[in-house]
């Protein structure tokens, strides 16, 4: 039985009030009171994900195709934001862009929130010593920048967008426990994790099917957060040339390729891959800080 | 009670870098490559030669005695040689240190002057001021610190020409201003982020019954806010601000690109595509101790502004 369980039987509802959720505590509830902010937040982040998702295929030119007589033609016609560094439509490449720029942070959110769930939870359901050594090996970890860790990890195993995905992953990680282990320690002191116990219940079972659930508007605002960040550090990382190699279009590796028309007076290809960046990473943000003001943190 | 907390706070400092130094040395060892190949550079050697650099490098050890001849060496100021460049590599750390310590004292300045006047500023007063400083420091602690380089280049050395774009400068003077587009691109993220801690917090301690009780009683406005609500609220400025100054460590190779400076973080992006993997270690490894000592100060610092702090540690 889990906690789920307890909430009135959901049949006969149309999907828009399940949505909303018993209570406004659905997806769309809790979105709904996040307020404007957080909606047009949600709104942006839609729209990325939806170009993450289709980018490759709206783009109206090659996005690899070069072609040097073409090198910083400002907007015209067929071409709205103009030509980049090697005479590449910028709009093509921004949106075949969108998918390394947006799927990297996905992966390094879903592995160390993965992670950091696991080790929070592990330290506080056995407390004690288990505890300790989780939480100061963590202090330690914390150690590494999570920027120095992924310049190491590309000049060890090759450049590219794995090794920094991990190595961020790898980063982020004690952040997370950090942060949810004292979400999880509450959890636990609870009277209904107790009379769980108290009936038999498995441990593995009482963690994954009550105490993550009820952590969850937490674990999800951090997520949201924590995307915004690893954004900027993935991009840092195709920046300095260690992440997505070109000619793969990606965000990052444009305001490093066209940084040179910003002296020569052609601003445009890498301000508007700077704009993508900041207006993605700003919403995120403000996303992030409704829901955890939501989540009571 | 602070000798114990000194001790553990030190301990925990050492095995910081002594994890830190491992992974350091551990990733490098792991990497594919045959090391006799990366020392002559490719070419065929013969079995002398190669009997010899196994023996002046210590190839045929086991891992953790390389590691202990690595570290031992390394606490010698002894990191090593870089192969593109032929030179040691603790000689050029030390010729780009300054440059990289420079900027990030710079950038330090920025942001406990105008990060710190800021949220004081914005938490004190109510209304559009307020309002404005919440708007702009929300976009702007969202500004990658490379996005914020492209900016600051077009507008103030392109458009306006009041400072140079890129390159290091010689001289006090040049110095400074080759330095200030950078330290403002560095700094303007962890600003924002100041600025909004720090104004969270006076607008908490400002509200509590005690300053409302000094109110009341007639205090006059400066001392309130000096005695009663810088010196509450100094405690979760001093740990953001310092733990931003830290993170500032790290985001310094991006700068030091975006601006072709020539300091330690560019030097290390250079060595990473290189594969100048000595030169990679020997950076890692000032740039970790830097981070782990500046940490260490933010928490002295926090005990000495908290009392509660020692006592607060052990009992958790």
């Amino acid at each position: 039985m889990s906690t789920a369980a307890l909430m009135p039987d959901q049949a006969g509802t149309t999907w828009r009030e399940r949505l909303r959720g018993p209570g406004g505590r659905g997806v769309l509830g809790r979105l709904q009171s996040t307020g404007p902010a957080g909606i047009a937040s949600a709104c942006v982040i839609a729209v990325a994900t939806f170009a993450a998702v289709f980018g490759t295929l709206l783009a109206p030119y090659n996005p690899v195709l070069a072609n040097l007589s073409l090198a910083w033609v400002g907007p015209t016609g067929g071409h709205l934001l103009g030509y980049d560094v090697e005479g590449r439509d910028v709009l093509s490449r921004l949106l075949a862009g969108a998918p390394t720029s947006m799927l990297g942070p996905l992966a390094v959110v879903v592995l160390s929130m993965t992670a950091g769930t696991l080790l929070a939870i592990a330290a506080a359901w056995r407390r004690g010593a288990v505890d300790a050594v989780i939480s100061s090996g963590l202090d330690i970890v914390f150690a590494f920048p999570g920027i120095l860790l992924a310049v190491l990890a590309t000049a060890v195993f090759g450049a590219g967008l794995p090794a920094a995905t991990i190595a961020l992953s790898i980063a982020y990680t004690p952040y997370v426990a950090r942060v949810l282990r004292g979400a999880a320690l509450k959890e636990r002191s609870q009277a209904y994790v107790a009379a769980l116990e108290v009936q038999g219940v498995s441990a593995p079972r009482i963690c994954l099917r009550h105490i993550v659930p009820n952590m969850l508007p937490l674990i999800i605002a951090q997520a949201t957060i924590m995307f915004g960040w690893a954004m900027v550090d993935l991009a840092a990382i195709s920046f300095l040339g260690l992440g997505v190699q070109p000619p793969s279009p990606n965000w990052g590796v444009m305001i490093s390729e066209n940084q040179a028309g910003i002296m020569q007076g052609y601003p445009l290809p890498a301000l508007t891959a700077g704009i993508c960046i900041v207006v993605v990473v700003v919403a995120f943000n403000v996303l992030g800080e409704r829901l955890l003001a939501e989540a009571g943190q | 009670m602070l000798g114990r907390f000194l001790a553990r706070r030190l301990a925990m400092l050492v095995a910081s870098l002594l994890v830190a130094s491992f992974i350091i040395f551990a990733a490098v060892y792991a990497a594919p490559g045959n090391p006799i190949s990366a020392l002559s550079g490719g070419r065929a050697l013969p079995a002398s030669a190669v009997a010899i650099l196994e023996q002046r490098y210590h190839l045929n050890e086991p891992f953790f005695v390389q590691y202990w001849y690595w570290l031992s060496n390394a606490l010698h100021g002894n990191l090593g040689i870089s192969i593109t460049l032929r030179e040691n590599v603790s000689s050029l750390i030390a010729s780009r240190i300054w440059t990289t310590a420079g900027l990030v004292a710079y950038a330090s300045v920025l942001i406990v002057i105008f990060g710190i006047g800021l949220g004081i500023l914005s938490g004190l007063r109510r209304g559009i001021a307020d309002t404005g400083t919440l708007v702009v420091t929300a976009i702007s602690a969202a500004i990658p610190g490379f996005v914020a380089a492209i900016v600051l280049i077009l507008l103030f050395a392109v458009e306006l020409g009041w400072f140079p774009a890129l390159g290091n400068g010689t001289g006090f003077v040049s110095n400074l201003r080759h330095f200030t587009l950078p330290a403002v691109a560095l700094a303007i993220s962890s600003l924002a982020i100041v600025a909004r801690v720090t104004r969270a917090s006076v607008r908490t301690e400002s509200e509590r019954e005690h300053v409302q009780t000094a109110v009341s009683r007639g205090i006059p406005a400066r001392q309130l806010i000096r005695r009663h609500v810088l010196r509450n609220a100094a405690i979760p400025i001093t740990t953001i601000t310092g733990i931003t100054i830290a993170s500032l460590i790290a985001l310094d190779a991006v700068i030091e690109t975006a601006f072709s400076l020539n300091g330690l973080g560019a030097y290390l992006v250079q060595a990473a595509e290189s594969k100048d993997l000595a030169v990679v270690q020997g950076i890692s490894l000032v740039l970790v101790t830097a981070f782990v000592v500046v940490n260490l100060i933010v928490d002295l610092l926090y005990a000495v502004l908290d009392p509660r702090v020692t006592l607060g540690s052990r009992a958790q």
